[in-house]
């Protein structure tokens, strides 16, 4: 095939072109003709096709991701918003962190581990493209029937993944969720999240500007892997009957990343580097093109000194691929030769690719020939955007009208304690010990709290124990009935169990999973909820530093729950005031925050019990929200608070067991005057959590509740070996620990 | 004269900040070592941390037993050098034939991330002194290859001259043959284990427990009095 130069495209304007193909819509592509002023070539519309791509221009969800700019909070930690790589926020001391979610949902469908793999190795990149070492992951995760034969392919080969690449990277895995429902059955979520820490001096932007700067491409050399994933893969529905496309997804390699963030920092602490870009999603078409759009224009850039794996690619693969563990970086013709020497100490692969122009265009050669000659601002940022038509989906009164208060409610004490086992049980409610377990916890050494704890957290400065704490959440159950509200019930949720870990509350990141955005009732759902979210933000004064959407996650006509999942980071003075969940000492005093109100649409319970799903969420009351995370922050400076857990999905036994089981000790409790033992038990209303006081603490404690105006109420003691609810029943730690315990083992192992 | 104690840094190498840590908080100066170096830089003891060391490529520690920095530590250490291999710096001395054995997947086929609790077996080497045979510690175990493996002659060789340093309680996390967390060679200098101790230093990093600070106190004690 002879080469499609910029001058054979404008001698041969009538070429037939696979735009559809690569996924392009007949008008974008007549787009691209427009701003060209003739056909693009081949390697021009692979550029195109994978910039525009759903994945990568955002180009559905724009309009309605807008909100997060605009309704922002007073907030004086933000330092880098939205549209970088990730946000960056002031934790203090100098210190600033780097956070970000990403969703890696299709790839790992079709190939568990180096979906789930490459998806940690993406947002990794992300971080250190920043300019911060990665001190932290986290992964949301959510998988079809627990029970579902095809689970027990994607799950174990999900979790290998992420411990097979972040382990062997050396970064300790401290949270993140594990959720079952069916509608994840052919679709389910691998949300992937990372945190990064630098001083201020040392954030770093993906931008090229300076002419005669050189364009340095590093790590590992370009192979066939990950063509076309973007567009294909992250864009379009899985259908039965499609072409099979499925070798798109790439293949990580942990041990070229390891070296490449090493090799990275050293770089970064001699600040050789104008701009930084990592190479994920479309690869070099995007860094290019938005390092080029970002900074003065001009780049030209040598295709043909690419360092390859595969000496048979032709120019558009290599612009198009998604090999992993590469980045690109701007570099002053000065700092080169050291540039490179340092990439040779980590043997780490490093070759000039081109140099930053005072043109306007961004130019590729192949081998002294144009292939490519393109403003970058119109590949990288001037995408289409779309006005998708949405609409409130004719189903949501009748599913809203299905009210889960109607529910059989246990008939006697010995079905109450029935159900409480059962649903300790629940794969969603079960320990998830079998999965975290294969994750490391504790390299770097920093690791304050990591799962099964509220929140991550770990400690940035071993002078003066400054730490960060990160909690990931999100319900997919609530935003169906509601997702205005779910959104807000997972950007609480979140907030809550940061506050719980004695951290404060500082600023978000999202994952938005939902399903096509071509179906109205989709696009309604993913209105509703960043809605929900940009407003919640607000409210709380909690910055959305950036996100990411998915979309097409669905099984053909079948969309998943909408499912924004929420990740907060919080800061924390002194680790050493942290708040673990565990009640690990005999006469602790418990007590438990905020109301109880009879609210079961959407719960645990409700799915436990009778497999039911209707009615309306918890409310959510975020000024609740605020006092109740103010009240826990400052009994864990005080000293007033030895445990805390925050109260969601299972409602207070739920937390209860959690707590007992973790710090080996059983609780007695008493249903609050005004409450039914199974309200009491089982209830998901939002704004609580229960916490263990020391008994020298507790007229401080609840002086301070009493004052601030929050609702408080003693519930029990720490004691003995079992869990006992006055008057109702008891069932012995050991028997609740079987229970918890043994669901994943039995399912997964 | 302060102890120097070093710690190597391969490529892939992941807890080498951890063991400097550790190395800092026991007392002593922490001393970075490059794989390409082959100058030990007058430490006095070395320690082979933690990670993926070329990334596990062929197999665990196999690649990095060539490096430039084994070749001195290896003559070192027969000289009666106080060597510490840690998960992955254990499985680099039993590739460089400083200690038997071979570590294998583990049973289970997972990695393994738990809080372990092990039995001193022996406290007289250069690393165990500072505890006494019969204790146990609680310290984070966290490998994929973890599995110590050796014919039934070496094994019987180990327990009957008291080699084997420390013996897996509460169940055995990788099928390990015999319970062997980590074994010691003849002269005591050469310690090797699975888990972590270097994660164990601080009461509210890892495991909340300092278990594993007697690691690196008995050899400062050891190189002081020497």
């Amino acid at each position: 095939m002879s080469l499609d130069t910029v001058k054979h495209a404008a001698e041969t304007p009538d070429a037939a072109q696979p735009w559809k193909e690569l996924g392009l819509k007949e008008d974008e592509y007549a787009r691209i003709r427009e701003i060209l002023g003739r056909r693009p070539t081949g390697a021009e519309l692979a550029m195109y096709s994978v910039m525009w791509s759903e994945h990568c221009s955002y180009k559905s969800s724009k309009v309605h991701l807008k909100q997060f700019g605009e309704k922002v909070p007073q907030n004086d930690a933000m330092l880098v918003g939205i549209g970088e790589n990730a946000g960056v926020v002031d934790v203090g001391q100098g210190y600033a962190v780097t956070f970000k979610v990403e969703s890696h949902n299709h790839p790992s469908y079709i190939e568990p581990y180096q979906g789930a793999a490459t998806g940690i190795g993406g947002i990794v990149r992300d971080i250190l493209a920043m300019g911060a070492r990665p001190v932290a992951v986290v992964d949301p995760l959510r998988f079809g029937a627990a029970d579902h034969p095809d689970t027990k392919r994607v799950l174990p080969g999900v979790v290998a993944g992420i411990g097979g690449y972040g382990n062997c990277l050396g970064l300790p895995n401290i949270g993140g969720e594990v959720v079952f429902d069916a509608c994840y059955q052919g679709n389910p979520l691998v949300n992937a999240g990372c945190i990064g820490v630098m001083k201020h001096e040392d954030i770093h932007l993906a931008q090229a500007s300076g002419p005669g700067n050189k364009v340095i491409l590093y790590g590992a050399r370009t192979g066939g892997d990950g063509i076309g994933g973007v567009s294909v893969l992250a864009s379009e529905t899985f259908e039965s009957t499609g072409p099979a496309k499925r070798p798109a997804v790439q293949v990580g390699d942990p041990f070229q990343e390891k070296l490449l963030i090493e090799c990275t920092l050293e770089i970064f602490k001699e600040k050789l580097v104008a701009g930084i870009q990592d190479l994920g999603g479309a690869g070099l078409s995007c860094a290019t093109s938005e390092l080029a759009s970002a900074g003065s224009g001009g780049m030209r850039v040598e295709l043909d000194t690419v360092p390859l794996r595969d000496s048979s690619l032709s120019p558009e693969e290599i612009l198009m691929s998604e090999s992993q563990e590469r980045m690109c970086a701007i570099v002053e013709p000065q700092h080169v030769d050291r540039f490179l020497e340092i990439c040779e100490k980590w043997d780490v692969i490093a070759t000039v690719i081109g140099e930053v122009t005072d043109g306007s265009q961004l130019e590729i050669f192949w081998h002294g020939e144009q292939i490519v000659d393109v403003p970058p601002r119109s590949v990288a940022h001037d995408g289409p955007v779309y006005h998708r038509p949405f609409a409130r989906p004719s189903w949501q009164d009748a599913l809203q009208a299905d009210d889960a208060g109607k529910l059989a409610r246990p008939a006697n004490a010995a079905e109450l304690r029935e159900q409480v086992l059962k649903l300790v049980a629940s794969p969603n409610q079960a320990s998830k010990a079998w999965i975290t377990d294969q994750y490391d916890r504790f390299v770097q050494g920093n690791t304050v709290l990591a799962m099964p704890e509220d929140a991550g957290m770990v400690r940035i400065d071993a002078e003066s124990n400054l730490g960060v704490a990160m909690a990931t959440d999100g319900n997919g159950r609530y935003a169906k009935l509601d997702p205005y509200t779910g959104a807000q019930l997972a950007l609480a949720e979140s907030y809550r169990n940061v506050a719980a870990s004695g951290a404060k509350p500082l600023a978000i990141s999202d994952c938005l999973n939902f399903g096509s955005p071509e179906d109205p009732d989709v696009m309604w759902q993913f209105a509703e909820a960043t809605r929900g979210l940009a407003d919640g933000c607000l409210e709380l004064g909690t910055p959305v530093t950036g996100g990411n959407v998915s979309l097409y996650n669905q099984t053909g006509e079948t969309a998943i729950h909408p499912t924004p999942v929420v990740a907060v980071l919080g800061v924390i003075d002194d680790v050493n005031r942290r708040t673990p969940v565990a009640f690990a000492q005999e006469g602790q005093l418990l007590y438990l925050l905020g109301d109880t109100a009879e609210e079961f649409g959407g719960s645990a319970w409700s799915e436990v019990v009778h497999q039911h799903l209707g009615g309306l969420p918890p409310k959510v009351d975020l000024a609740r929200e605020k006092l109740l995370a103010e009240i826990l922050i400052s009994g864990s400076r005080d000293g007033m608070i030895d445990a805390a857990h925050d109260l969601s999905d299972g409602g207070l036994i739920q937390a209860v067991t959690e707590s007992c089981l973790r710090g080996g000790n059983g609780a007695r409790l008493v249903v609050p005057d005004g409450l039914d033992a199974f309200t009491f038990l089982f209830s998901e209303s939002a704004g609580r959590a229960v916490v263990a006081v020391p008994r020298s603490e507790e007229l401080r404690f609840t002086d301070m509740c009493g004052a601030r105006g929050l609702p408080v109420a003693r519930i029990g003691v720490v004691d003995g070996e079992e869990i006992e609810i006055q008057g109702e029943f008891s069932i012995p730690l050991s028997e609740l620990r079987t229970a918890h315990e043994a669901t994943i083992p039995a399912l997964l192992a | 004269m302060t102890t120097r104690i070093g710690v190597v840094t391969f490529p892939g190498t992941l807890d080498d900040q951890d063991a400097l840590r550790a190395v800092r908080i026991a007392g002593a100066e922490p001393v970075s070592l490059w794989h390409r170096d082959k100058d030990l830089h007058q430490v006095d003891a070395v320690v082979l941390a933690g990670g993926f060391s070329y990334g596990d490529y062929l197999r665990a520690g196999a690649i990095s037993r060539f490096s430039p920095v084994m070749e001195t530590l290896i003559e070192q250490a027969k000289a009666g050098m106080p060597v510490l291999g840690i998960c992955n710096g254990f499985q680099i001395l039993t590739e460089a034939h400083l200690l038997p054995g071979a570590m294998l997947r583990n049973n289970h086929l997972h990695f393994i991330c738990r809080d372990q609790t092990l039995r001193v077996e022996n406290a007289e080497t250069a690393w165990t002194s500072d505890y006494s045979a019969g204790q146990e510690i609680s310290v984070p175990l966290k490998n994929m290859d973890g599995r110590y493996t050796a014919d039934e002659r070496t094994l019987d060789e180990l327990e009957a001259e008291g080699r084997v340093a420390f013996r897996y309680l509460d169940g055995n996390p990788n099928g390990s043959l015999r319970d062997i967390a980590g074994i010691t060679n003849a002269a005591g200098n050469i310690v090797g284990l699975m888990p972590h101790p270097e994660h164990a230093v601080e009461p509210l990093i890892g495991t909340g427990r300092t278990d594993g600070l007697g690691f690196f106190t008995s050899i400062i004690k050891k190189l002081v009095n020497a």
